[in-house]
């Protein structure tokens, strides 16, 4: 069994939130693995495809193809670019039998952080300490595109010191929705306001999540409303001691 | 080509109480379908089953189709074949015209809003009587419905109230079953006097010629029953194969939209009263209409929109919807299905930004009881916009903007080079969220993220740069170093 993975830190990941990613990385040495970073990959190319530009999105999922080429667990801090890879590179290269087939071929090694923690390195415990009060929004995408729900939750069950209070609306969207979030901004704001509301009630300190852009959305609406509340990824919880 | 209607929008998502009805009411529909649902364990392969028969019914539409004209012949209907709006208002029009028809009941059905059937009919001074108690509720205020489903649901018992005692003239009643008691008994008197009754239909079971009624109030019963003439109007989508089939979609109809095991009447009209018979119409017409259905199912990857059933149940579960309400959409039908259907049927340059308006959250697809892949269509409707708006010369910034997106992305070194960049023109202090960016840093998506959230700064060092250092140090001097952060 290869012990060595892949991570794809995701562009936004790179850019705004490098301490997840540095997080993934910790988690997945401190449990054994060799962890490596191919430099030349930048992003999955999802922000073109959903906003209709399928030409360019292919272009930048071809170069993704090919930097992780040779890689046999690719892991990924995120549902969505998780699924933009697993999912609809699929449907970008539905013309192109060769690349569809290297698409396939990725579904089975792209994974999403948690899942790859539960499914492949099959831990519940990572010897994390996390001495807060916590709740956590499920995406949309980890949570209906890639059926991630009781995976976060039974990791953060096990994280010392962490107490874990559920919210009345964790299934509903924070509404980042990519451009929408700027093309809809009033729409979008008024979604996170829901959310919030909803967040507000369990009085916890923090909410927790396995997307970056999710927690970006959450966290700049949350201090625009001048709230305490902060707002973390699920890796940074589980590389706490 | 209409643009985002932002005024409109923001006049919805400002109005405290509308957005308090909308949540709340949408909210108490998503328990009900939940607590309907869970109970049942056969939900998912139910959903699953009806998919099936729903490509399979259009898939050999054409079949159907003329497998249920003749079962209506054989059991004395008319058959009549709408092409358009305009072909299906004309039929009725000359109907009442030779029937001598001066009062129409209706119950509900989207698919004469669509077609704009009372407006067109009140030219000719015939009295339309909406007869299901929302849809009443909005002809008398004028409007048109809110939700599929749940025609009145932004209005609230006060509203009701309001709207009651300027149109009707009765003292002002603010319980609602009080109210429902002044609704029937005017529409009581409508029933009984009209000459033609006007019903929608759920499903047309090609086998046997029956037109099925799903309804909880008993007026599409008494429209369909107590007029002299009758005609359900329907679009050709709504044919299934068999009976049996019947028993899949009632399952799942109830449950998605109002929570329901089953609705308090379903009905089979099938045809004009029969020698013997005491009741039912002397003259039945089951009116089909294309009005753009047939443009749809020439798409293979989009014809399943035509699977809808009509429940409501992704407007419910979408947060969108469940912020701007039914009203911003630009057709009868809103929420996501509208949002896939409006573009279909009017051209996509119609109102181009009514796909871009989802955060594709998935929520309608996780509960349609058919199965229609919004999301996807979603997606496939935004592609096929920015192609036909690049064949017009259009949405060439945005156009620009993805070139260029994708001309970095796949240049690893220019992307460093870019990137790398931002922290140092970045305004403001370290680690610290922006509510403000000075003026040249003001465009379009910027302007638009500050306008409701406080925009985090590009770190020091972005994840790559952070790398390279870990990379050089040993695992016991990162692993001291990483503790020593926290």
């Amino acid at each position: 069994m290869p012990r060595r993975v892949s991570l794809f830190v995701t562009c936004i990941g790179d850019q705004l939130f490098p301490h997840a990613g540095i997080a993934v990385a910790e988690v997945l040495e401190g449990l054994g693995y060799q962890v490596d970073f191919p430099e030349a990959q930048t992003c999955c190319g999802q922000p073109a495809f959903n906003s209709g530009f399928r030409d360019e999105a292919r272009a930048v999922a071809d170069h993704f193809l090919k930097v992780f080429e040779k890689a046999d667990y690719i892991v990924v801090p995120s549902g969505s670019c998780g699924s933009m890879i697993g999912h609809h590179y699929a449907e970008l290269f539905e013309d192109d039998p060769a690349k569809l087939k290297a698409c396939h071929e990725l579904e089975h090694r792209v994974w999403e952080f948690s899942k790859f923690l539960l499914e492949v390195a099959q831990v519940e415990d990572v010897g994390a300490r996390f001495p807060h009060k916590v709740t956590y929004h499920d995406s949309c995408h980890a949570l209906r595109e890639l059926g991630v729900k009781s995976g976060p939750r039974r990791l953060l069950s096990q994280v010392r010191d962490l107490e874990f209070v559920e919210m009345d609306a964790a299934e509903e969207c924070c509404g980042f929705g990519g451009t929408f979030s700027v093309k809809f901004a009033e729409i979008s704001g008024g979604m996170a306001g829901a959310k919030i509301a909803s967040l507000q009630k369990t009085g916890a300190e923090y909410v927790i999540s396995i997307d970056s852009s999710c927690l970006m959305q959450l966290q700049g609406r949350i201090l625009r409303l001048g709230m305490p509340m902060k707002t973390l990824h699920l890796a940074e919880v589980l590389a706490s001691r | 080509m209409n643009p985002i209607p932002v005024e409109s929008l923001h006049k919805t998502l400002s109005d405290q109480s509308l957005q308090t009805a909308i949540y709340d009411s949408t909210a108490r529909l998503m328990l009900k379908r939940r607590n309907a649902v869970t109970p049942v364990p056969e939900f998912q392969e139910l959903r699953s089953q009806a998919n099936r028969i729903k490509q399979h019914a259009i898939e050999n539409l054409d079949y159907y189709l003329e497998q249920l004209e003749q079962n209506v012949m054989r059991r004395g209907g008319k058959v009549v074949w709408a092409r358009d709006a305009a072909e299906a208002v004309g039929f009725v029009r000359t109907l009442c015209k030779d029937k001598g028809v001066r009062r129409i009941v209706k119950s509900k059905s989207m698919t004469t809003e669509e077609i704009e059937l009372n407006h067109e009919l009140e030219k000719d001074r015939i009295d339309v009587v909406e007869t299901d108690l929302g849809e009443y509720i909005l002809q008398l205020a004028n409007e048109k419905p809110y939700h599929i489903v749940a025609p009145a649901l932004h209005k609230t018992r006060f509203d009701v109230a309001d709207i009651f005692t300027k149109e009707l003239g009765v003292e002002r009643e603010e319980v609602i079953e009080k109210q429902t008691m002044i609704a029937r008994r005017v529409l009581r008197e409508k029933f009984l006097t009209a000459e033609m009754g006007i019903t929608g239909a759920n499903y047309l079971i090609a086998d046997s010629g029956a037109v099925v009624l799903v309804e909880n109030e008993g007026n599409a019963r008494l429209s369909s029953s107590a007029p002299r003439i009758q005609i359900a109007v329907a679009g050709i989508e709504k044919v299934i194969p068999r009976a049996q089939d019947l028993v899949t979609f009632l399952k799942v109809l109830g449950r998605s939209a109002t929570g329901q095991p089953l609705t308090v009447y379903t009905s089979f009209l099938s045809g004009p009263r029969r020698p013997g018979e005491i009741d039912g119409p002397e003259e039945f017409y089951l009116l089909l209409l294309d009005n753009g259905r047939t443009k749809v199912l020439a798409d293979k990857n989009k014809r399943q929109s035509l699977y809808c059933i009509r429940c409501g149940a992704c407007l419910n579960h979408c947060p969108v919807y469940r912020k701007i309400g039914g009203h911003n959409y630009p057709w009868v039908y809103s929420g996501p299905i509208g949002a896939i259907l409006s573009p279909q049927f009017h051209g996509v340059t119609q109102n181009p930004w009514l796909p871009f308006a989802s955060s594709l959250c998935g929520a309608c697809g996780e509960v349609c009881p058919v199965k229609i892949e919004i999301p996807k269509i979603l997606l496939e409707l935004r592609s096929d916009i920015t192609k036909a708006q690049s064949t017009a010369g259009g949405g060439g910034l945005e156009r620009f903007a993805f070139r260029l997106f994708a001309f970095v992305m796949r240049r690893p070194g220019l992307y460093r080079f870019l990137t790398g960049l931002a922290p140092r023109m970045f305004p403001g202090k370290q680690g610290e969220w922006l509510r403000d960016v000075p003026s040249w840093m003001k465009w379009g998506p910027v302007t638009g993220w500050l306008s409701q959230r406080d925009l985090p700064p590009p770190p020091e060092q972005n994840f790559r740069e952070m790398w390279r250092v870990r990379q050089r140090q040993s695992r016991p001097e990162r692993q001291r170093q990483s503790s020593e952060v926290r």
